[in-house]
């Protein structure tokens, strides 16, 4: 009998989703610079707009760059599939609005990124849908929030900037048997050190920003879906029932176990237009072949920062990171000393950013999470002082010369 | 056999020429439909519908059942079935007395006892899995839509 191979992460990383060219058997993957794609006949137009034959029409809906990211993304998860935008937030909102309408509830993770929260707590809820926020560390908590219009449970693999890790097997179940689907951002995991769907999670997120583009270059945002969640289950009317997006198709009947992934690109990622551009997936593809190599040395290096700022009088805690390479600490003299530390690093760049090969520091309380009341800093694992870093890959030696002359600059 | 493993599936479709679609569709929003018009336009298949609501779609004549069909043509290379689970015992024994080489279970046509029966008559058999989808899969259209093919290959496919 035939032996069916299994590619591994790495191979994976470098190939799914790149072929060579068919066209010209370019071995790197061509940027697709189009906004248009020409029909073969007015039939095979017809079949297309129809999802009734797979092309490409348009790069707002497809790009074939865009769609060997995507599939590159769903390889290295284990998904189905996946739907690449403009941006993280982008993705989230899809996913909201490929699953809920006004009137409906979700739950979230309270120590979920800055922007999230506010996306949920202003924009989202102005559109109707409400949000409860519970704690991360304490599943049973969602559980007592899923009421009957829930219509997912969200949380983030590694909080940010708190470091908490999700229990994704225990909120998984918790989710399922209340009928909806586990959604989880894994920005800070990445699929190299945690593939949520293996864990349950049904659909994954990603700020492609991060350690998937590594290099600080282009926006970018992904989603994925198992393909394992019965959307029939009665409690999403958007997939299982008519939809006058397209003349009264029904995406579970037509699409099977793809209904979520054709639905959210043909109606939702069509109609929002936040669409990745080309260049930016051909930059996330070329990112991804090192994300292995990029992920262990970025978690060895945040290892020896860890260690070091530990052994330091000046510094007051070391949240460790349980997974990744972006922690929090806070230093002894407070918001002040933090001020002043960030102000003395030479090589250790101060912005708004995490996943960079490049070493990045910031005060989340007044930039990153600065919307959010100190009610809501508390919730997210956010104090004061938290000072956040994301270790690059930089020598060693010299992310600790420079940490050192900071923190010489608030010793007492 | 029970055909799960994508080699086996593409090795099936890459044998496969006529088609005989058993509950084909006229409607556009049956899936049916869909799988058929994506089909047809697949060289080199040779989809026919069987459907006795029906004399044709698309101007492709329908046969109102596998016995009508087997009396005209050779036997089908694959029978998609497009059925109720409760009603496809009766379409596999047409397909059996049609000499039909495979049998393809559509999404969700799952019965156990019509599974057995076509496996033990020596049919190769795919279970609620969508041809249309596995085609795509093995020809790239999965592929243009994000979807994750499980093809790593370094080889050039024809344009």
């Amino acid at each position: 009998m035939q032996h069916e191979h299994r590619f591994g992460f790495a191979t994976r990383a470098i190939h799914a989703g790149t072929p060579p060219d068919p066209a010209t058997g370019s071995r790197a993957a061509p940027i697709y610079q189009t906004a248009a794609y020409v029909f073969g006949s007015t039939e095979q137009a017809a079949e297309l707009f129809a999802l009734r034959s797979y092309g490409y029409i348009y790069s707002r809906i497809s790009n074939p760059t865009v769609a060997a990211f995507e599939e590159r993304m769903a390889s290295l998860e284990g998904g189905l599939g996946a739907i690449a935008f403009s941006s993280g937030l982008a993705a989230q909102l899809c996913t909201i609005l490929s699953l809920a309408q006004a009137g409906d509830h979700l739950v979230c993770a309270q120590n979920v990124y800055g922007g999230t929260v506010t996306q949920l707590s202003v924009t989202v809820k102005r559109m109707g849908i409400d949000t409860t926020f519970i704690s991360a560390e304490r599943p049973d908590a969602a559980r007592a929030a899923i009421v009957a219009n829930t219509k997912f449970l969200f949380v983030e693999t590694i909080g940010n900037p708190s470091g908490i890790v999700a229990d994704l097997r225990a909120f998984a179940p918790i989710a399922h048997e209340a009928g909806i689907p586990l959604v989880v951002d894994n920005t800070f995991a990445t699929p190299y050190l945690c593939r949520p769907i293996e864990m349950g999670a049904d659909i994954v997120l990603h700020s492609a920003t991060k350690f998937i583009n590594g290099h600080g270059t282009a926006i970018g945002g992904v989603l994925i879906e198992s393909g394992k969640f019965p959307w029939s289950n009665g409690r999403f009317p958007l997939l299982d029932t008519p939809s006058p997006g397209y003349h009264g198709k029904v995406f579970t009947e037509t699409f099977g176990e793809y209904a979520f992934l054709m639905r959210a690109r043909a109606e939702v990622s069509r109609d929002v237009g936040a669409a990745m551009s080309p260049m930016d997936a051909w930059l996330m593809l070329l990112g991804l072949e090192t994300l292995e190599l990029r992920m262990d040395r970025h978690v060895r290096n945040a290892r020896a920062v860890v260690n070091f700022l530990r052994n330091r009088p000046e510094v007051a805690w070391v949240r460790e990171p349980q997974m990744g390479s972006v922690f929090t600490f806070g230093l002894g003299g407070g918001r002040e000393a933090g001020r002043r530390f960030i102000d003395a690093l030479e090589l250790w760049s101060h912005l708004a950013n995490i996943g960079d090969a490049k070493s990045l520091v910031i005060h989340p309380a007044s930039t990153t999470h600065s919307q959010l009341s100190d009610e809501e800093l508390r919730l997210a694992g956010v104090e004061p002082e938290s000072i956040r870093l994301s270790v690059g890959l930089e020598e060693v030696d010299d992310l600790l010369w420079d940490l050192d002359n900071g923190l010489r600059s608030v010793s007492p | 056999m029970i055909l799960t493993r994508p080699s086996e599936i593409r090795d099936l479709l890459t044998r496969v020429r006529t088609v005989a679609m058993v509950g084909a569709s006229s409607n556009p929003l049956r899936p049916s439909y869909t799988v058929f018009s994506y089909l047809r336009t697949q060289k080199p298949y040779d989809v026919t519908p069987i459907n006795p609501t029906l004399t044709e779609i698309d101007g492709i004549a329908a046969y109102p059942t596998l016995a009508a069909y087997a009396e005209q043509r050779d036997a089908p290379d694959v029978v998609d079935v497009f059925r109720k689970p409760s009603e496809v015992v009766g379409v596999v024994n047409d397909a059996i007395a049609a000499e039909a080489k495979a049998i393809w279970f559509q999404y969700g046509v799952i019965n156990d006892e019509a599974i057995a029966l076509a496996d033990q008559a020596g049919l190769d058999v795919v279970v609620d899995r969508c041809m249309k989808v596995e085609h795509a899969r093995f020809r790239g259209g999965l592929s243009t839509s994000g979807l994750n093919s499980g093809l790593i290959t370094s080889r050039r496919r024809e344009a």
